[in-house]
């Protein structure tokens, strides 16, 4: 199910951890998962908890807990705009809103082609530079402005 | 010891002890649903909050600690008040439909609610609605009613050791569930329902069949394993509802295996047979209880006077009651004959004649988690057991033991997840576990200096055996255990005397995991064959005229089903004292007679640490089925032996007994003058489980268990390298041939599908007996040979 | 801002960085050489090298009066004095899963001075005597936490990190971890369940971490800035760090400032600098509108409506006094175009949203508040909500495993106390005080010219 590069990575991660704790490479491990196959889904899942020695539902409760894991197929891009407070205050729901005027979905919702998946966030700890978004999980994008997200858009094929 | 007042009650409780406890023991009930004295505390669901002197907060007594001069108010405003607020959180997403609930009436929320809850609840937003789960055929679910307490969830982590259910999802979000799709295939699965303090988990089989006010609460001794688990029974109109565990530290603790708490359902089977039975000219026929008593009688008697009563064989099931055992011995000794026995599964029987005493665990129950007392020097070597599927409680002892300390080291034929960190395992053919056994032994008097004994003077000790040997020698609280299988095998009087040697050398206790219900009463009732009496075995080798069968079903009962089943079709007459009409019995007997399973008659197991059980009867027989004691009385009567004059079976006890001890005398699994022999390995063997619920006619025939994991049928079970070597893939059909070993020599074959299993050694091939499709593969151990069909 | 950097300079080479030129890759002066540039690593070679012993350096910290820059201000000596001395393995853990919302301020040190933090962290494992480490670093922050993976990896080669540092026969091996969207993990003990493997649901406590910490061994745990902060102390020494601020808030801090100021950043002040003062360098309010309200210290502590603010000092007691919370730092303004029932609408729903759901309290409680402040927001609120909200925040509040609970209530009993007018308004008249494009008319997103102002 996970390929090579993907337990190699795990592998990296497990060499963090005392011997006897496998399990805590499970976080990283998922996240590896996820950006090989798109999604968590609940092979890949089994997959995972396999590969740690650890039981198939404590993995299951770890990617079900964690707002980053996505237990559904996503677009390949996925936009995760914060709307908390302090971002709001700054524009965040009006970023949320253009976004989801240009690309015709609500949030918790993937466009017609594929491409791109609206997700609320929470709190990303980057209030300052609101508005604030991360693209796929790992690539975050400050001061969001109409000009900048146009560019944005633009840039994910 | 420390000091705290609690309500105004002066108290001093052991050191590390939590508000919740030192409550319990001053008799002040706390309401609680997370907290339970088996599980970690998680604290979870504050419903036990109670104010304690100068903190500003009220705290959940189930997780503070008492400290000295600690004072708790656990009734006063600020306690209460905290208390009805947590209910009042509590019940606003659950649904308030107790009278369509199955728990209602039985629910620790619907009893706090009416205590602690608020009439009208402020709430008036749509309640959160959770997808039920399939957890499987025993654990129905009605995920909506959860508290998220999460009791069964560290139920499946800490006591069934393998976590199969968790909380998933988060916030209000949670939900308690089995990994996507999985059943929870627990051994100890029914415990959770037990554990839910609402109608969240419930018993699949019993749902909606009755209200718990209907039922009558009556107390019962579990019929299956060694361990006697104590039981409540519920039951409606005589007919048995529901089987719940009753709480009995030394015993079972508060828990029951599935099989112990699902097997009722048997007792309600079609298969029940309610009118004794006679066969005339190839036909079945309902008659009379005095027609089948006299043709009954009449049999036996004839036979003894035209063959000798030698020609009779009877053969008694472990799970039989001690006074149903009795009766059986002395009506054959009243006949003169010697051959009875109650160790259907036995194929060894070369320590008769040279026990010091009656076989049995060797130590207390309690003692087995006791060994943690000093866990850092607490050591087990469990010799040959399957130990998880025969044991489950047992297990789950030694589990919670080795948590604390306890070494536990493994010798068998199987590699099992025991979920239980082992020390070491050695796993390996069964022909090899007297040389890895003796190995072990010699690795032991090597690293203690000590002499052993001259008859293993060629044996070496391998890494495995010195590894096993530096953990026992290590401890000084150490115990050896014989599991079934060590007892089955074709060299059980050499593993006895074996761990007796390692025992002595150790200075530590050694015994034996019993079978069935009455493996201890077995023998204590005489059950067994004294002087030129022929055992189990030799009935069935040496095939008798007339069989007397009580409770028995040869051809899955014993070591050898093939020649068990020859041997009654062969027979002139089989007579069958028995709860159930089985179509085998329908074959090869010729009397029918309805006896009382343990649920209506009175009797007693005496269980593996030799505890007098005895239990009265819960329902009122089937039909027309009758106590078995009655029975064998009654035939003792017809057949004018004299001393059968019984009112009761505690008479019978008591006469056994000379009353009712706690505890049997002479326990003792010594051995004298048993030679040690110590085969080696050749060709290829067949590892042979009593699957732990193929194992007794009762639990053959409870649907539900019957649907769940542990019954899946049968297979042919082969790590990858015998695979590979007989070019069989998994999931390919096998035939499997006896080849020898088998007392009757060669000729069983049966088709089975093939599968991997990497716990199973070279050379062995895995294969479930106690099953009719197996049966005709003959004795448990033998070599047989596998090829593709 | 001379006097910034001759203070403990935690955001060292970049902090004056903003807008657009917010590119990773435009850092410079993250690097080993460039901190050690700075007088990095000394700190850690003068304890070494001098031969102070570990309570010399507990001692030390205690004098610097350091208090916990998570949240809760707990004094760092003091915290660190109670890890066991005998027991053979104990750890140590920084806590950079910043998610309480309007703080950013463990983002920026990751960013421009990972080393600050190894640094702190190594001396922090020889005073409690440690062997390995662990930094859990905020998800949504990954690219920071790949950053500090090429730290480590900088640190360990230099011989900072591994077996007998700087030959002084002291072993310390650093990881870092990654969360992945779950605010409870900025909680210490949530945190530890979280680097074992589990969700993040918190422990009750006691035990407390430094007796049953990860893994169940003794563990110190503190915020970034915290460790951030030692290097810094050591140079200068404990009682200068304390001088730098006032009595018992010793040394500067970062603060985050959110909201409708001009200039939204960090900005690091002494102990006890006033409040005008940090507006002051944040900008100013946005277009010259008025203040409203202030969450002085993330959006856990209550609001102070703008009068009482303005009369703070940015320390512990000030704002304690004021009656809410340094917490950690983070300054959320709000001017007067602000709905405040709006405002509490979006944080009850974050608090909804994170709850772990393991007790019972907070798992239905803070999805209860939300819905009624919801519905008050919608026009639908009832006459008796306000007296329903009270409650609610009392059965709430206290009655938890961890402090979410408490936070989850302190906004919503703060925000109604303050500016109970707005949420009576929105229930009587089914609307909102403030009108619509005067709300929008506070957010920038369509007008600014973002972060160049
Ligand atoms: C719900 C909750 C969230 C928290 N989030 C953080 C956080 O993001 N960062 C942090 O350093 N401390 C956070 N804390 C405080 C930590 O539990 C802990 O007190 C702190 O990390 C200790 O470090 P310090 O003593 O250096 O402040 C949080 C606490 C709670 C109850
Ligand atoms: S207060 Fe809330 S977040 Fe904290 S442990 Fe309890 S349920 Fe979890
Ligand atoms: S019983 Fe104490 S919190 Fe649940």
């Amino acid at each position: 199910m996970l390929s090579e590069a993907t337990l190699g990575k795990i592998d990296r991660e497990v060499a963090k951890y005392p011997a006897a704790q496998k399990q805590s490479a499970v976080m990283a491990a998922l996240a590896f998962a996820q950006d090989e196959l798109g999604w968590l889904s609940k092979d890949a899942i089994a997959a995972v908890a396999g590969y740690l020695d650890m039981p198939a539902i404590a993995a299951y409760e770890v990617a079900s807990f964690y707002n980053m894991y996505d237990l559904a197929p996503v677009g390949k891009y996925k936009l995760t705009v914060c709307t908390n407070l302090p971002c709001a205050l700054s524009g965040g729901v009006h970023a949320a809103e253009y976004l989801k005027n240009k690309l015709g979905i609500d949030f918790n919702e993937t466009t017609a082609d594929g491409r791109f998946t609206l997700k609320e966030g929470e709190c990303m700890g980057a209030c300052g530079d609101a508005p604030v978004m991360l693209v796929n999980n790992k690539r975050m994008h400050c001061f969001m402005t109409p000009d900048e997200i146009d560019k944005l858009l633009g840039e994910c094929k | 010891m420390l000091e705290l007042e609690l309500d105004g009650q002066k108290l001093s409780v052991p050191e590390g002890s939590t508000v919740i406890e030192a409550a319990h023991r001053a008799g002040v009930y706390i309401p609680h649903f997370c907290y339970h004295k088996k599980l970690s505390i998680a604290a979870n669901c504050r419903m036990c909050l109670v104010q304690v002197e100068k903190a500003p907060k009220p705290l959940p007594a189930c997780a503070t600690p008492v400290t000295n001069g600690m004072k708790v108010f656990t009734h006063s405003d600020l306690a209460v008040k905290a208390q009805k607020s947590v209910m009042e959180f509590l019940l606003i997403n659950h649904p308030l439909d107790c009278p369509i609930c199955d728990q209602g009436g039985e629910c620790q929320l619907q009893d706090l609610a009416v205590g602690y809850g608020d009439g009208a609840s402020r709430y008036e937003e749509d309640k959160r609605v959770v997808p039920n789960k399939d957890l499987g055929s025993l654990i129905a679910t009605d995920m909506t009613r959860c508290i998220n307490c999460t009791r069964c969830v560290r139920f499946t982590q800490e006591i069934a050791g393998l976590m199969e259910l968790g909380q998933a999802f988060r916030g209000d979000r949670a939900e308690i569930m089995s990994f996507v799709g999985k059943t929870v295939d627990s051994e100890l699965s029914g415990n959770i329902i037990d554990l839910c303090p609402v109608g969240a988990l419930t018993s699949k089989p019993f749902r909606y069949t009755a209200r718990t006010w209907e039922l009558a609460r009556r107390k019962s001794v579990s019929p299956h394993d060694g361990l006697g688990s104590n039981l409540i029974v519920q039951v409606k109109h005589d007919r048995v509802m529901r089987v719940l565990p009753l709480e009995n530290e030394q015993v079972n603790e508060c828990w029951l295996s599935d099989k112990e708490r699902f097997s009722y359902e048997a007792l309600n089977s079609a298969e029940r047979l309610t009118k004794p039975m006679v066969k005339q000219d190839g036909r079945w026929q309902e008659v009379d209880w005095n027609v089948a008593l006299d043709y009954t009688s009449h049999a036996l008697r004839d036979v003894a006077k035209n063959h000798g009563a030698a020609a009779i064989g009877a053969l008694v099931s472990p799970h039989a009651t001690l006074e149903e055992m009795a009766l059986a011995a002395k009506l054959m000794r009243g006949l003169g004959c010697e051959n009875i026995d109650f160790r259907l599964r036995q194929s060894d029987f070369s320590a008769d004649g040279h026990r010091r005493g009656t076989p049995w665990l060797g130590m207390k129950v309690a003692e087995l988690s006791g060994l943690d007392r000093v866990p850092a020097v607490a050591r087990v070597l469990i010799v040959g057991s399957f130990l998880r599927k025969d044991h489950p409680l047992l297990a789950q002892r030694l589990r919670q033991a080795a948590k604390k300390g306890m070494q536990i080291s493994v010798i068998h034929s199987a590699d099992d997840d025991l979920l239980v960190d082992l020390t070491a395992r050695a796993v390996a053919a069964p022909s090899r576990l007297p040389e890895l056994l003796a190995q072990v032994v010699k690795a032991v008097a090597e690293q203690k200096g000590a002499a052993a004994d001259p008859s293993l003077e060629k044996v070496g000790a391998g890494d495995t055996a010195k590894k096993i040997a530096a953990s026992l020698v290590s401890g000084t609280n150490t115990a050896i255990l014989l599991g079934n299988f060590a007892q089955q095998h074709p060299r059980a009087a050499t593993l006895n005397a074996l761990a007796q040697q390692l025992a002595g050398l150790l200075g530590s206790k050694f015994g034996f995991l019993g079978e069935a219900a009455n493996s201890v009463g077995g023998y204590v009732a005489g059950a067994v064959p004294a002087g030129e009496g022929m055992n189990a075995a030799a009935m069935l080798t040496d095939p008798r005229k007339v069989y007397l069968l009580l409770g028995a079903e040869p051809e899955l009962d014993c070591a050898d089903g093939a020649a068990a089943l020859a041997a009654m079709q062969q027979a002139s007459s089989v007579i069958v004292l028995s709860p159930f009409k089985s179509q085998a019995a329908l074959d090869y007997a010729d009397v029918l007679l309805p006896v009382s399973p343990f649920s209506e008659t009175s009797g007693t197991f005496i269980n593996t640490e030799g505890r007098v059980q005895s239990f009265h009867a819960v329902a009122k027989p089937r039909g027309e089925a009758r106590p078995a004691w009655k029975v064998l009385r009654v035939l003792g009567n017809l057949l004018e032996l004299g001393g059968f004059g019984y009112d009761s079976s505690e008479q019978v006890r008591d006469e056994l007994l000379g009353g009712k001890p706690e505890f049997v005398s002479g326990l003792d699994n010594g051995v004298e003058g048993v030679a040690i022999e110590l085969p080696s390995a050749a060709g290829m063997e067949r590892v042979a489980d009593v699957p732990i619920h193929f194992s007794d006619p009762l639990v053959r025939r409870a649907p539900s268990l019957q649907r769940t994991a542990d019954a899946v049928a049968p297979a042919a079970r082969m790590n990858a390298a015998m695979l590979a070597k007989l070019g069989v893939a998994a999931g390919d059909i096998v035939k499997v041939g006896v080849t020898e070993g088998n007392p009757r020599g060669t000729g069983g074959t049966a088709t089975l599908q093939a599968e991997l299993d990497a716990g199973v050694p070279d050379n062995c091939v895995r294969i479930a007996a106690a099953h009719a499709s197996t049966a005709s593969l003959g004795a448990m151990f033998a070599n047989v040979t596998v090829e593709k069909a | 801002m001379a006097l910034l950097e001759a203070i403990n300079p935690l955001l060292s080479a970049g902090w004056q960085k903003g807008g657009h030129e917010w590119r990773l890759e435009n850092d410079t002066g993250w690097r080993l050489k460039d901190y050690e540039a700075r007088g990095g690593y000394q700190s850690l070679k003068k304890i070494l090298a001098g031969k102070m012993s570990p309570d010399d350096v507990i001692n030390e910290v205690k004098k610097s009066v350091l208090r916990g820059r998570g949240g809760a201000g707990f004094p760092t000596g003091l915290k660190w004095s109670f890890m066991p001395k005998a027991a053979p393995e104990k750890y140590i853990v920084c806590n950079t899963d910043e998610g309480e919302p309007g703080t950013f301020k463990d983002r920026d040190i990751q960013r421009f001075d990972p080393h600050a933090i190894i640094e702190g962290m190594i001396i922090a494992a020889y005073a409690v005597g440690a062997g390995r480490g662990y930094n859990y670093i905020h998800g949504e922050i990954y690219e920071l936490y790949q950053r500090f993976e090429q730290a480590l990896d900088e640190a360990r080669a230099a011989g900072y990190l591994g077996q007998n540092i700087l030959g002084a026969g002291f072993d310390f091996e650093l990881f870092a971890h990654h969360g992945w969207g779950a605010y409870i993990c900025g909680e210490e003990s949530a945190l530890l369940e979280s680097i074992e493997g589990k969700k993040g649901q918190p422990r009750f406590k006691p035990p407390f971490p430094a007796n049953v910490g990860l893994y169940g061994k003794p563990t110190t745990i503190n915020n970034t800035e915290s460790f951030a902060s030692i290097p810094f102390i050591f140079r200068i020494g404990g009682e200068s760090f304390l001088d730098l601020g006032k009595p018992n808030n010793g040394g500067t801090k970062l603060y985050s400032v959110s909201g409708h100021v001009n200039r939204p950043g960090n900005f690091e002040v002494p102990m006890g600098t006033p409040f005008a003062r940090l507006l002051e360098m944040a900008g100013g309010m946005r277009g010259g509108r008025k203040l409203k309200a202030v969450i002085p210290g993330g959006s856990s502590a209550p609001v102070l409506p703008a009068d009482v603010m303005m009369d703070c000092t940015m320390d512990y007691d000030s704002i304690a006094k004021a009656g809410s919370m340094l917490g950690s730092g983070a300054v959320i303004v709000m001017d007067e175009t602000t709905c405040m029932v709006k405002a509490l609408e979006r944080l009850s729903y974050f608090y909804y949203e994170e709850s772990c759901g393991q007790c019972t309290p907070c798992r239905e409680g803070t999805g209860w508040m939300y819905k009624v402040i919801h519905r008050i927001e919608h026009g639908e609120g009832r006459p008796e909500d306000l007296a329903l909200l009270d409650r609610l925040t009392i059965n709430i509040m206290g009655r938890t495993i961890c402090a979410l609970g408490d936070a989850a209530s302190m906004p919503v009993q703060s925000f109604v106390k303050h500016f109970r007018n707005e949420f009576e308004y929105h229930i009587e008249n089914k609307k909102c005080l403030v009108p619509p494009d005067v709300q929008r008319a506070g957010s920038s997103f369509f007008t600014r010219n973002m972060g160049q102002a």
